[in-house]
């Protein structure tokens, strides 16, 4: 059952070929074998059994949700579940124990899916490799060496190493489609709203949205379909329905526009082996019956500038709670204000720290217009940008990422280097679109994202090109060797 | 655009509630000079005329009724704090401070 689908497992499940108890065991196993990979933060080997347990009971009685449960699955370490510690690898939360139900985790939970850990991140989800995280590295399951991405590093690497068919991860400007690529899973970013963000610990509010990693574009249609909807608690959750997407996958994408856009592939863009592999990939969209043609996103080049200083801004504003006040650790001090610093000082990481010095910056008196306003009307732009490009085309292809998955140490020192590996996933965020990658090939044994793009609120068509590129091709199905991360037990 | 120095890092530092060695501070505006530097590209787009945004999607303020719900458990509440008494969370001395 090991590298088995979400999908697979459901029909195992309902075939009783398998119990919910023997899977979330097998999962427990996989993921202490892993340990090396450091994917996982928490593991909760009792609650999960006995969430197996109940899902085999409802089951024998003629009662199970749906395909997802007795599932088991994983959430990164920012994501609120009731009961459970949520720390955001940041020593400031090191103690933090949720007191109540954040949604995406309850509808999971709700559909009779079996979580079985949290996963590793970058602090606060700042970060593109998961180096900036109090407990250390997660690893990238094809070569143990090198990053996995990140910020959800840790849930991309548990569902490549098939630990778990699904995990959560949130994306603000590429951390679900950034580690999904370097991982060779699948990794949806949806329209922003559409999963409620209460209880995703914030980090840039206008951006974040949480969403699935699985093996297939078909597995994440159906954790969407279970996570998605309206909720009162969040006031920019859409006043939509959960969509309906597992109708929506056909397998057809005859007539369907495909927009390049030139700037995704200008000199100077992604490395050869890897645009090689996205026009294979587009090659192969077009002979299952896609046309394509060029789009043009003229404002694409700025969306790392403007990225950077709205998120920043938005973080600076939204991680002022953690002062040692309410929750998380707090430093010894005589008087508040002293307390305050050295809480922060203490319990924030280097990156937290440079990037709440850049918005606090670019938020003060006098830089407000110069920076942050001037980023907000960038954002206008490129939301437009994309406006334009969609009058012509159904969906927009290009690379997830520049390069494949960089070596560990390689880039900490370069904040700003660090910081283009999101070049193409960002714009996303800042438009509120959905996006999604998917394996599509490998350069010198690592795994190419082909990242696609569609209109607010179309997963279902997004989901569509996805579903039917991966029938048509078997990269989703190649997985790394346990023996490289695996030590005897 | 500004130029970024120690001094200024640690002005910003102090608003932001962070104490930064002075080694740290130096290496800071480095880097933040490093990442100014490379935002200064935005100059060069002309959007006097565009509105900024501020959220993605446009939504109207959701609304709900007036009535009030159960709130949290004040013992849940207070089950994180890092120092709590009876139905508060206790903290250092406020007075006897320059700031607030």
């Amino acid at each position: 059952m090991r590298f088995a689908t979400a999908s697979d497992l459901a029909a195992a499940l309902a075939g009783g070929r398998v119990s919910a108890v023997e899977l979330t065991d097998a999962a427990l196993a996989a993921a202490e074998r892993a340990r090396a990979l450091g994917a996982f933060v928490h593991l909760s080997p009792e609650r999960a059994r006995a969430d197996a347990a109940a899902s085999d009971a409802r089951r024998a009685r003629g009662d199970a949700r749906g395909p997802l449960d007795g599932v088991p699955v994983a959430l990164k370490d920012l994501i609120v579940d009731e009961g459970e510690p949520c720390t955001c690898a940041s020593r400031i939360l090191e103690n933090f124990v949720a007191p109540y139900a954040g949604t995406a985790a309850a509808r999971l939970r709700a559909a009779g899916a079996v979580v079985i850990g949290r996963t590793n991140m970058d602090e606060f989800a700042m970060g593109s490799s998961n180096e900036h995280s109090v407990y250390g590295p997660a690893r990238n399951p094809w070569d143990p060496e090198r990053t996995p991405g990140g910020s959800s590093g840790g849930s991309a690497a548990a569902v490549a190493a098939g630990v778990v068919p699904i995990a959560l991860g949130s994306d603000t400007g590429g951390s679900i489609r950034q580690p999904a690529a370097l991982c060779g899973v699948v990794g949806l970013k949806p329209t922003y709203g559409r999963v409620s963000r209460y209880g995703l610990v914030a980090f840039a509010s206008s951006l974040d949205q949480i969403g699935p990693f699985a093996r297939t574009a078909a597995d994440c249609a159906l954790v969407l379909e279970a996570i998605a909807g309206h909720d009162p608690r969040d006031s920019t959750s859409l006043p939509e329905p959960a969509p309906r997407l597992r109708a929506a996958l056909s397998g057809d994408v005859s007539g369907l526009v495909i927009g390049l856009p030139r700037e995704f592939f200008a000199a100077g863009g992604p490395a050869p082996a890897v645009a090689e592999r996205v026009r294979e990939a587009i090659a192969e969209l077009e002979r299952a019956g896609a046309k394509t043609r060029e789009v043009s996103l003229p404002h694409a080049p700025y969306a790392i500038a403007t990225y950077y200083l709205i998120a920043t801004a938005e973080a600076s504003s939204n991680l002022a709670r953690y002062d040692g006040v309410r929750f998380g650790r707090r430093a010894e001090a005589a008087t508040l204000g002293e307390m305050y610093r050295r809480t922060r000082s203490q319990g924030f990481g280097p990156e937290v720290k440079r990037r709440i010095l850049l918005g606090t910056y670019v938020l003060s008196a006098g830089y407000y217009d110069a920076y942050y306003r001037k980023a907000q009307k960038a954002r206008t732009l490129l939301r437009r940008d994309f406006e334009a490009a969609f009058a012509g085309c159904d969906v927009i292809a290009g690379p997830t990422t520049p390069e494949t998955a960089f070596r560990l140490g390689e880039r900490t020192e370069d904040p700003l280097r660090m910081y283009l590996s999101d070049v193409y996933t960002v714009s996303a965020n800042l438009a509120g679109i959905p996006g999604i990658s998917l394996p599509c090939g490998f350069a010198d044994g690592l795994p190419v994202g082909l990242q696609l793009l569609g209109r607010p609120l179309d997963e279902a068509t997004l989901l569509r090109v996805a579903d039917a590129y991966q029938r048509r091709t078997d990269w989703h199905t190649k997985t790394p060797d346990p023996a490289r991360w695996e030590s005897a037990a | 655009m500004a130029r970024i120095d120690r001094a200024e890092v640690e002005r910003i530092a102090e608003l932001a509630r962070l104490e930064l060695t002075p080694a740290e501070a130096e290496r800071t505006a480095a880097e933040l000079a490093a990442i100014l530097g490379y935002v200064e590209q935005l100059a060069a787009l002309d959007t006097d005329a565009v509105e900024p945004t501020s959220h993605p999607l446009p939504l109207p303020t959701p609304l709900r009724e007036d009535r009030a719900e159960p709130p949290l458990d004040p013992a849940l509440a207070l089950a994180n704090a890092p120092v709590a008494e009876g139905f508060a969370f206790v903290v250092p001395k406020v007075l006897d401070e320059d700031e607030g």
